[in-house]
């Protein structure tokens, strides 16, 4: 062996010590990462299932005892319902006036187009919930929707309609407008090329809308918190806040599976749409 | 009433078709929630109006309306009104041929909710015809318009009622406003010293605890905590997490103590930084520093509730609350910290003036007391049989009926002495407490100026100084109500 | 994503045959219903807060039997309340320290670090990141409630100390939550401008021997920098107008996690100050868009 090649397999070895500290060092780093993560969230894949559930995440007693509590808690299964009737709304709503108007948008073309959506984008952003509050309440109860579903679906779709058809938009973008040229060419009214042309294409769109938009009404708080009254008509986000700030002890059994049911919707909507078409924001780019 | 309301009605016309819509797709729940009323009364004389109307067998229902709920919150007044004050009274009007429906609205939140869902009902002159108020809400409601005087919402009839005789002055007080009845109260209560017996007799302390002066306070407190390093001499509330509880059952009871009022009437003015405050200050200054209380238990989310557990678990040993405490957190049966042998072990005393003298009226001992009652809807569509309806609730019978052999202070004089002769604390509340007690201000600005209290106890549970927060307390209240309507500082 | 972004730094896309194909009364009765949505709902409300702002309008008391226009009263009561510049301060420590700082350098990060991994594993721990966005907030701020309490949390439990976090570091404790709660969204966006920058780039600086953090200091960040302003402006925006704070520590201790939203909460929704909550409202969103041309210009700057 000459010198120049044990020099050679000298700088190789040293490369791959290296490289494997790199490697180390990077499955550490993804570790602590995960984590972090993942440690606030055990308890609550934990704690539903323990016999007497403490605040901290420990191995659980087992027992499917605590579901049974929710399912006999008249109001927490009354109020999963009433999320439930929000999102259907309110994900309805947005998508029936948005994906037309993502549409219009795409196909028409005026000055200042794109600074409008962002400006708009940027308004919705600010306004919904927090700073508005005040007139959002005053203006509900002016129009006698104050503990109406209607009303805080209407407040919900007015405040995620922007950025919903900010994103239908990047998809309307995206469907070539040549179908719908010999669709109109042969007399096709423009509802029946937003339904039977774009509508399919930009389905991967709708669907993220909708778990956008389902995900955030599902969870939301503030609103419903401030235009809801009865109790029986909370969704779940509002009544699980009374739980833990009720008098006396928080029931830490009902707690743990009342968030674990609540949470389970989401998560799921969330794989599947993943899985079917790829959870990125905007347009059909994949990582 | 609302600014730009006109527009916004014009706004309604635009939204009538989607409002439409969704009502079609969407559900709203299928309690009943308000009364219709008609949509432009403002704060009329329905009273003239209605007299003659409806003593006929139109059918008439009548909405009752409170911040309980079966199984939840003050569950037990809405089984009494469920379960015996609707089927009585309605089979009472059917006696006498009229068609009477009652319904209980009944939720359980929380009270600063409850208080805003009144505030917007009454706000849209909707509502129902009886509503459970907080004392304490009469003022803001009477200044908003809300709410009217009983002679104006039903009629100079009211004044006729012969239960007025049996509910104390100091009692009507506080569901008046300016000299006016709105509405009729539905009992009082009264605060004092809880301790724990036990905790006592370990620490070498006598059982029959009642101390003449804060320093008694104090020393016990330190005796205690010498004796018993593990537990927590004493809970006075402070801190803004507990809000109005730290007003009432903590700073309220002192500063009356060193003969002060939050709001002195001849003068027109509040307190501010004067010589009671700052005495109360420096009392709260005390306890912490010398950790005689638990600083951290004011200024948690939950301090409130722990405390409760805490007592009841033996871990602190005195204890400033009023008699809701006794009936419903160490009860032994539906408490929320239930004390098994809670009639063995809790001890109470009166809550001592600063030194003997010293309290308001030249008292030796002070206590503060709240309270709600019940008002009339000046929008109510049947102003006479809502009236015959809260004569009937607060009927000697239908009260009797409500405390079902519980010991409980009620506002009638009559039915206290039948009652209460059974339970040794509730009538020791009735007899030596309630003589001593005074009331909050009803004006609309006091629960903000309670903050302002809370806030200048939280800061010395902190480690402000007592005078710090004196001085800033001077100026936030200064800042609140006007420099002129303040002494002290 | 990366065709949005573009388009709002270059020239819109020439796309669809232009104003010709629909005739306007269709493009105009397919809009209207979304516009009366967010005109009505959206548009609307922020129009009033200006307005209520100038009137002493309470929902209880005199004011609310007749309310009368002040003026800019609110607002110098708003300026020389100590109250309010507590809130604003927290706020802006809140969304620097949980928003610019934390979600944005740790999505950034996991970007970057996840960028040529093609594994099982990227795909676990990227859903532990979504999950804890995704979580509804209610239950995420229960499990943070339970996870820093001082007794019995998980985190005193395995550091073996005895800390109420939310009671001694109550703002640390809520910086950290939020960076914890919204890292995700960061970590999808750099991950797009990553994914959508030409390999050949760094390949080149690569082999001409750049270390990666010369790659990426003088490569990537200039050219995503667009990205980076997008995301900034979003994510300051949200965590500006964020509310969640408030289950966890309700504002608490005296007031130091007391953000915007929770203080104008307070004010018009406890106090039924409903005039003066409409002006600090106001004040908000003013500041929100003295942050947001901030941003805009930035990037036009750029371009």
């Amino acid at each position: 062996m000459t010198a120049a090649t044990s020099q050679a397999q000298h700088r190789r070895a040293i490369g791959e010590s290296r490289r494997f500290a790199l490697r180390v060092g990077f499955y550490g780093m993804v570790a602590l990462v995960a984590l972090f993560f993942a440690l606030p969230m055990a308890w609550l894949i934990l704690a539903p299932f323990d016999q007497v559930p403490t605040l901290a995440a420990e191995v659980p007693e087992f027992t499917l005892s605590n579901f049974e509590r929710v399912l006999n808690n008249r109001l927490a299964l009354r109020s999963m319902v009433n999320s439930l009737l929000l999102v259907v709304g309110v994900v309805g709503l947005v998508i029936v006036t948005g994906a037309p108007t993502a549409y219009v948008l795409s196909r028409i073309r005026f000055r200042g187009r794109e600074i409008f959506l962002y400006v708009l984008l940027l308004f919705s952003s600010v306004v919904t919930g927090t700073a508005a509050m005040v007139p959002l309440f005053l203006l509900v109860f002016n129009l006698g929707m104050i503990d109406t579903f209607t009303g805080v679906v209407l407040v919900l779709a007015g405040g995620t309609l922007p950025a919903s058809i900010f994103i239908l938009k990047d998809f309307t973008d995206n469907t070539p407008p040549s179908y719908e040229e010999s669709a109109r060419v042969f007399g096709a009214s423009p509802i029946q090329i937003l339904r039977d042309i774009v509508l399919p294409v930009i389905r991967p769109g709708l669907a993220v809308v909708s778990v956008w938009v389902g995900v955030n009404v599902w969870g939301n708080f503030l609103l419903p918190f401030i235009l809801l009254r009865s109790p029986s008509r909370s969704p779940a986000a509002v009544l699980m806040y009374s739980f833990y700030t009720e008098g006396g002890q928080a029931d830490l059994r009902l707690i743990s599976a009342f968030s674990l049911l609540y949470t389970v919707p989401v998560l799921l909507m969330y794989l599947y749409v993943n899985r079917r078409y790829g959870f990125r924001f905007f347009g059909g780019l994949k990582g | 009433m609302q600014p730009s309301s006109a527009m916004t009605r014009r706004l309604v016309v635009v939204f009538a078709a989607m409002a439409l819509l969704l009502t079609a797709c969407g559900t709203e729940a299928d309690e009943a929630t308000t009364t219709e009323a008609p949509a432009e009364t403002t704060a009329t004389t329905a009273g003239e109006e209605a007299t003659e109307t409806t003593e006929t067998s139109e059918p008439v229902t009548v909405e009752i309306a409170a911040n309980a709920i079966r199984d939840g919150k003050n569950s037990a007044e809405a089984i009494w009104i469920e379960d015996y004050v609707i089927p009585t009274f309605e089979a009472q009007m059917e006696e006498q041929g009229r068609d009477v429906t009652v319904v209980f609205n009944g939720r359980g939140v929380d009270d600063e909710d409850f208080k805003a869902q009144l505030a917007l009902d009454l706000g849209s002159a909707s509502g129902a015809d009886i509503i459970s108020i907080d004392g304490i809400w009469v003022g803001e409601f009477a200044e908003a318009g809300y709410i009217l005087p009983l002679s104006e919402a039903v009629g100079p009839e009211v004044d006729d009622w012969e239960g007025w005789d049996q509910v104390p002055e100091a009692v009507q007080q506080n569901m008046s406003y300016q000299g006016e009845r709105y509405g009729v109260p539905t009992g009082t209560d009264g605060r004092v010293l809880y301790f724990n017996k036990d905790l006592f007799e370990q620490a070498g302390l006598p059982t029959d605890w009642q101390p003449t002066s804060w320093d008694e306070v104090l020393e016990t407190a330190r005796a205690l905590k010498a004796a018993l390093p593990d537990v927590t001499p004493l809970q006075i509330n402070a801190g803004t997490p507990m809000g109005e509880a730290t007003t009432m059952q903590g700073y309220l009871p002192l500063l009356v103590g060193t003969g002060e009022r939050i709001y002195d009437e001849e003068s027109e003015t509040w307190a501010g930084a004067t010589a009671g405050t700052q005495a109360v200050l420096e009392f709260y200054e005390s306890i912490f520093t010398e950790e005689l209380a638990d600083a951290d238990l004011q200024i948690r989310q939950d301090g409130r509730d722990r405390s409760f557990q805490d007592f009841a678990a033996g871990s602190i040993a005195i204890l400033g609350e009023g008699d809701y405490f006794w009936r419903s957190v160490v009860n032994p049966q539906e408490g929320i910290a239930p004390m098994e042998n809670r009639d063995e072990v809790v001890g109470w005393a009166k809550i001592p003036a600063q030194t003997p003298g010293s309290g308001i009226s030249g008292q030796d001992f002070v206590s503060m007391s709240g309270g709600g009652g019940r008002v009339i809807n000046p929008n109510t569509a049947n102003p006479a049989v809502a009236w015959e309806l809260m004569m009937f609730i607060n009927s000697r019978e239908a009260i009797l009926e409500f405390l079902a052999g519980q010991a409980r202070i009620s506002q009638r004089m009559d039915v206290n002495e039948e009652v209460l002769a059974g339970d040794p604390f509730l009538s020791y509340v009735a007899d030596e407490v309630l003589p001593l007690t005074a009331y909050r201000p009803g004006f609309a600005i006091y629960p903000q100026v309670s903050v302002l209290l809370q806030e200048a106890s939280e800061q010395v549970a902190l480690g402000t100084s007592a005078a710090d927060a004196a001085q800033q307390y001077q100026s936030d209240l200064e800042g609140l109500v006007g420099a002129d309507a303040v002494t002290g500082g | 994503m990366a065709d949005t972004v573009k388009t709002l730094q270059d020239r819109p896309r020439s796309l669809g045959s232009g104003g010709g194909t629909l005739s306007t009364r269709a493009a105009g009765g397919l809009l209207s219903p979304a516009a009366v949505l967010i005109v009505v709902f959206l548009v609307f409300p922020a129009a009033w807060t200006l307005y209520l702002g100038l009137t002493n309008y309470r929902l209880t008391g005199a004011a609310a039997a007749n309310p009368q226009f002040v003026g800019i009263a609110n607002y110098t009561r708003a300026l020389s309340d100590s109250d309010f510049w507590n809130s604003l301060w927290v706020t802006l420590v809140f969304v620097f320290g949980s928003a610019i700082v934390g979600q944005a350098v740790l999505g950034f990060s996991l970007a970057w670090l996840f960028r040529d991994w093609k594994s099982r594993w990227r795909q676990m721990v990227e859903l532990l990141v979504i999950l804890a966005w995704i979580i509804p907030g209610s239950v995420v701020a229960f499990l943070w409630v339970a996870f820093l309490d001082g007794d019995s949390g998980t985190l005193n439990s395995l550091l073996g100390i005895d800390t109420e976090w939310l009671l001694r570091r109550p703002l640390l404790s809520i910086v950290v939550f939020n960076t914890w709660r919204g890292t995700a969204f960061s970590m999808l966006l750099f991950g797009a401008a990553l994914a959508s920058l030409p390999p050949s780039h760094l390949q080149t600086a690569r082999l001409a021997g750049a270390t990666g953090w010369q790659q990426l200091r003088d490569i990537v960040l200039p050219s995503i920098k667009g990205y980076i302003l997008t995301n900034l402006l979003l994510i300051s925006l949200w965590t500006f107008n964020d509310f969640t704070p408030f289950l966890i520590t309700g504002g608490g201790p005296a007031g130091r996690t007391e953000l915007l939203p929770i203080y104008i909460y307070k004010e018009a929704l406890t106090f039924f100050e409903l005039g003066y909550g409409s002006a600090i409202s106001a004040l908000m969103l003013i500041i929100n868009l003295v942050i947001a041309l901030g941003y805009l210009r930035s990037m036009r700057v750029r371009t």
